[in-house]
């Protein structure tokens, strides 16, 4: 094993900016140490091998190094739409997201969601539900506004056709061959029923 | 002003959207110059993370221009270029006290299990996030730090999550010198964590991934050796038989709930959901580590439950360590690297795409098209001013 050791400008510059750091944080300079010669060619390596030096020592670390004083909780935010809360919560908390409140169907099925705690199982697959139904709704969204979503764009299909055109076509073309199929289908079997409707008919008068 | 607008899985497109405003004193309202698209955006993405509201604007990696503060704000003013740390967080709390910022408790009442992010679901609090023109900052006086003027525009978007999670990825495998560690992983994070690992003091770093490309990227960027586990029988036993049969010292996860690379896993937790996502890679982990050694977890898994290995974690020792990053508690040490050039985290940005087009943007990323590792979007109004 290669024991030597070597002093490289990087480490050097390390151990200066680690040395720096500490001083900085906990008032306790690191040393400047040696890097071994097998790592002398990786910049910076060993700056933080001190585990007091490192920046998140010790994991719960008191006081905390914010600037101003952070000794009041923030004041309220004022609650201007709704917002579901985690019963495993006492009261709300003094700041939230206020976007896309719940609304319609899948509103409904998150206010049902949050009656179970977040480790019954039923609030997720709930939630993941509501988030289902959602997605129908912004298409009802859509075209209610007469905008008719351009699918094909919002999945990101001219970047599929440039980059990874093979498998774009390939998919363009089971595409198409599943929708031919289909309307096939339908066309023969309603051909069939029009058949069996008039052989039906015609037997009446027989 | 124009944002991302999630429709559905695998549906975004970029819209006019209200443009947010003070809604609490402490509030600000930073013009976006620069947001990522994150790897645990692409959760988001596929529809996995529950309670992801149709409308919601995603992006918790953004830097931008200070335009208005609320009343109580006293660390920023306007016109300052601020990195915004993709926690949202009080610096009151309990939590904040003890510097676990990503475990706030004044930010979310959605969830108690988790605290506030930006743009990540109304799980994390049901804040709108930076993928737009304009983004509402909570707790201005406590988050957002103000960027050096030597510190790239670039890097400094990387310091608001993916850099430093990476960095506490490692920082939690509590790496001693010459100790051998596994990223699994070789996406941005996965890239920083085998980074950090050498700042940390490792022997040696290992990279898993399956995507050959970003396999060379990360073995020259971070001077590694990588396994693309396509090529190998059984995880486990190769880094078993790459260590002495000892395993490694250090497993880190930094892929999370969509890992390949087990059928049954995929099966389970990703196309039928009956867990929270494939835990593959934490199977690896748990089983690759060896005994008495360490298990950092970055990967993002959903709120339910998953299959792991418990017993064989308890019957080895391992000390499992995991969280979501408290990005501000790292980010004086991380600039100090980047200033000393120990590492230049823009080099991961393959991709700088309009935010016009954030569905491409994201079906790019997703696929893992063009060689993507990074995607920087640039809404219309700082693609103007650059």
């Amino acid at each position: 094993m290669d024991t030597s050791t070597t002093t490289t400008p990087d480490s050097m510059e390390a151990a200066g900016t680690a040395a720096a750091a500490n001083a900085a944080n906990s008032g306790n300079a690191a040393p400047a140490r040696q890097v071994p010669a097998r790592y002398a060619h990786i910049p910076g390596w060993g700056a933080d091998l001190d585990h007091a030096n490192r920046p998140a020592y010790p994991m719960e670390r008191m006081p905390a190094r914010l600037e101003g004083d952070h000794s009041h909780p923030p004041v309220p935010q004022a609650q201007t739409v709704e917002i579901l809360q985690s019963i495993e919560r006492p009261s709300m908390t003094p700041l939230f997201g206020t976007p896309q409140p719940p609304s319609g169907a899948s509103g409904m099925l998150r206010r049902v969601a949050f009656r179970y705690s977040e480790s019954d199982l039923r609030h997720w697959l709930l939630l993941l539900l509501a988030d289902r139904v959602n997605m129908f709704e912004g298409l009802g969204c859509d075209l209610a506004r007469g905008h008719v979503p351009n699918l094909f764009a919002e999945m990101g299909g001219k970047a599929e056709f440039k980059h990874n055109r093979e498998a774009a076509i390939r998919k363009a073309v089971l595409v198409s061959t599943v929708v031919a199929l289909a309307l096939v289908l339908r066309k023969s079997s309603g051909d069939r029923r029009r058949l069996q409707h008039r052989s039906r008919r015609l037997s009446r008068y027989d | 002003m124009l944002a991302m607008n999630y429709r559905g899985p695998y549906r975004v497109r970029a819209e006019q959207k209200s443009a947010p405003y003070i809604e609490h004193p402490g509030d600000a309202i930073v013009r976006v110059n620069r947001a990522c698209i994150c790897g645990s955006d692409l959760h988001l993405y596929h529809g996995l993370v529950p309670d992801t509201r149709v409308g919601t604007t995603f992006g918790h990696e953004f830097t931008g221009v200070v335009e208005e503060v609320g009343p109580s704000v006293q660390n920023l003013k306007v016109g300052d270029q601020v990195l915004v740390p993709f926690n949202v967080f009080c610096g009151s709390c309990y939590f904040c006290q003890r510097e676990l910022y990503s475990n706030c408790h004044n930010v979310n009442p959605e969830a108690s299990a988790v605290g506030g992010i930006y743009g990540y679901s109304h799980t994390t609090g049901g804040y709108d996030g930076g993928q737009a023109e304009y983004v509402r900052v909570p707790m201005a006086d406590v988050g957002p730090t103000v960027i050096p003027p030597d510190l790239d525009l670039d890097d400094a978007v990387l310091l608001t999550d993916a850099y430093p999670t990476g960095y506490q990825a490692a920082e939690m495998g509590d790496i001693r010198e010459g100790e051998t560690v596994v990223v699994f992983g070789a996406g941005p994070v996965g890239i920083f964590a085998a980074k950090s690992a050498w700042l940390l003091g490792a022997g040696r770093v290992i990279v898993v991934d399956q995507v050959d490309y970003r396999l060379e990227f990360v073995k020259k960027f971070a001077q590694c050796e990588v396994v693309n586990f396509k090529d190998v029988g059984d995880m486990a036993l190769h880094i078993k038989k790459m260590t002495d049969y000892m395993g490694a010292d250090v497993c880190i996860d930094a892929v999370g709930c969509e890992a390949a690379g087990n059928f049954a896993q995929s099966l389970t937790g990703v196309k039928l959901k009956l867990q929270a996502g494939a835990a593959t890679v934490l199977h690896w982990c748990i089983n690759s580590v060896r005994k008495g050694g360490k298990v950092s977890i970055v990967g993002v898994y959903g709120p339910t439950f998953n299959v792991i290995p418990i017993g064989n974690a308890l019957n080895k020792g391992l000390t499992l360590r995991m969280n979501q990053a408290s990005v501000k508690r790292h980010l004086p040490r991380l600039i100090e690297h980047i200033q000393a050039g120990h590492i230049k985290p823009s080099e991961v940005i393959t991709h700088r795409i309009p935010l016009e087009e954030v569905a491409d943007a994201y079906h790019i990323f997703s696929s893992k098209l063009d060689s993507c590792i990074k995607t920087v979007l640039v809404p219309p109004s700082a693609a103007r001013s650059v």
